[in-house]
């Protein structure tokens, strides 16, 4: 195999990021980052679905008829995202209080189907595994980031720990509402895959379309 | 033995099968689907118990809040022993032991039509109807007398229906505080309504003056009334304010605990 299992952890942090290269899951990183710690609940239930569930997928891939792949591939997926709902229910309350309805729609994400569809259905249980956990974390460490600047700004704390005082509460910050806001996480998000494709400008995806120069007469 | 090499013969062989055919591709599904049900079901029924307890402690914690007497280092079931609760019917104003304390349920008892009641008007935006009857909690003093009422309010405000307590004081007219603990308010607009300053406006605000007309409002300013009755309304958060200034005066009501009120002030509970 070409892939390394090192490669297979590390690429999907940057290089190969599901966010910012393939643009996949943008839909609950808008909704999830304004604030870190829900941010990182829901990257490790993200990274645990799509790793267990690619294993899965990846141990019956020889089994499942094509016709109905999708469909079993949803149904392990959605499986999965139940068990992680129930759980965050029982022993995260306040935290799966704030998640609320996106825990369910990790099924739509569409990184875990993206994995499943792309990798896992060819490739063995272990490598499938890894390559979810990779995926997982790359997903993972963009909404940290932008979880970092949102909640920094836009509530002055890191993990409900306030660093800027807000004038609401006496301080002196006035925090940005904008960025509690789902919108400002497609701005910080545009900014990020800006930012990474001007570091590595091999990310840039060639045009679909020429400019056609017409010449003066 | 035999039967299992049996089993393993059938198993094979239908592992061996073209995946396309109709066959297996109905086995597979119905197997799948049996698995993951199964799988899904007992994760159900084993956590309930559990999350069943978060869910109560969440709300006891909330009463407690409310009432002022919550703290970390004592554990929620014990510090909530000293709630007293009730079934109010909210028409009468007057306790029914019609249910069990222990299994009246609120939500799940929100559709019965035996006690339902249809709204003419409904500033809270209920629906369109209400229950009759509320489990109210009673935090006594040491010498046995009321100390404050803590009452369950909920109303619509700009996206989501806001739940919550207000607790008022004896007297059944001072409010000691208000807290919600379910909504989905705008963050950092609406969802302010959890701003700890802005919640502790509410202590010490009267319901109603001197003639028994209700005055409480959530405003932008002051009323002719006085400040005692005025609770600034939250900046950049219109509809929530009038929202929770709806409720509030919903619930304070003649169709809320009104009755109730009337009664506790003039000492009869």
């Amino acid at each position: 195999m070409a892939h390394t299992r090192k490669s297979q952890l590390v690429d999907p942090l940057i290089d190969n990021n599901p966010i910012t290269l393939q643009v996949l899951g943008i839909c609950s990183a808008l909704a999830v980052t304004s604030s870190l710690k829900v941010a990182l609940v829901m990257a490790i239930a993200v990274t645990l679905v799509t790793a267990f569930s690619s294993m899965f997928i990846s141990m019956l891939r020889n089994q499942i008829p094509g016709s109905i792949r999708i469909i079993v591939q949803m149904v392990i997926i959605a499986s999965l995202v139940i068990l992680v709902d129930q759980v965050l229910k029982a022993y995260a309350y306040e935290i799966s209080k704030t998640l609320s309805v996106f825990v369910g729609l990790i099924i739509t994400n569409c990184i875990v189907m993206g994995r499943a569809e792309a990798f896992a259905m060819s490739n063995p249980p272990v490598a499938s595994f890894i390559d979810g956990i990779g995926n997982g974390m790359g997903y993972g460490l963009i909404l940290m980031t932008v979880g970092v600047i949102r909640e920094l700004f836009g509530s002055g704390s890191l993990f409900g720990i306030t660093l800027l005082e807000t004038v609401n509460n006496g301080g002196w910050y006035v925090p940005n509402g904008l960025l509690l806001l789902p919108p400002s996480a497609f701005f910080v998000i545009g900014l990020l895959i800006w930012a990474i494709r001007t570091w590595k400008p091999k990310q840039v995806e060639e045009r679909e379309y020429k400019i056609q120069s017409v010449e003066a007469h | 033995m035999s039967d299992a090499n049996e089993n393993n013969g059938f198993i094979r062989r239908f592992l061996d099968m073209p995946n396309d055919s109709v066959v297996k591709t109905v086995t597979v599904a119905v197997a799948l689907c049996l698995v993951a049900s199964m799988v899904v079901s007992a994760a159900a029924v084993s956590l309930r118990p559990v999350q069943e307890a978060n869910k109560l402690r969440d709300k006891q914690t909330n009463v407690l809040e409310v009432a002022g007497v919550y703290d970390p280092n004592v554990p929620v079931a014990e510090a909530f022993e000293s709630m007293e609760p009730h079934v109010l019917d909210l028409a009468t104003g007057e306790f029914t032991d019609e249910f069990d304390i222990k299994t009246f349920d609120q939500l799940a008892t929100s559709n019965d039509p035996a006690i339902v009641r249809a709204l003419d008007e409904d500033p809270a935006g209920l629906g369109g109807h209400m229950q009759a009857f509320r489990m109210i909690y009673i935090l006594r003093a040491d010498d046995g007398s009321i100390d404050k009422v803590i009452l369950p309010i909920e109303g619509y405000g700009l996206w989501s229906t806001l739940y919550g307590f207000i607790a008022l004081e004896e007297n059944g007219n001072d409010i000691y505080g208000l807290q919600f603990y379910q909504h989905g308010e705008t963050p950092g607009l609406g969802a302010e309504v959890d701003n700890p300053r802005w919640k502790a406006l509410w202590n010490g605000k009267k319901l109603r003056d001197e003639d028994g007309t209700l005055q409480i409002t959530v405003a932008k300013s002051a009323p002719a009334a006085g400040r005692d009755y005025y609770i600034d309304a939250l900046a950049g958060a219109t509809l929530t304010s009038r929202g929770v200034d709806n409720l509030v005066r919903f619930w304070m009501g003649e169709d809320g605990y009104g009755p109730f009120l009337e009664r506790l002030k003039a000492g009869e509970i």
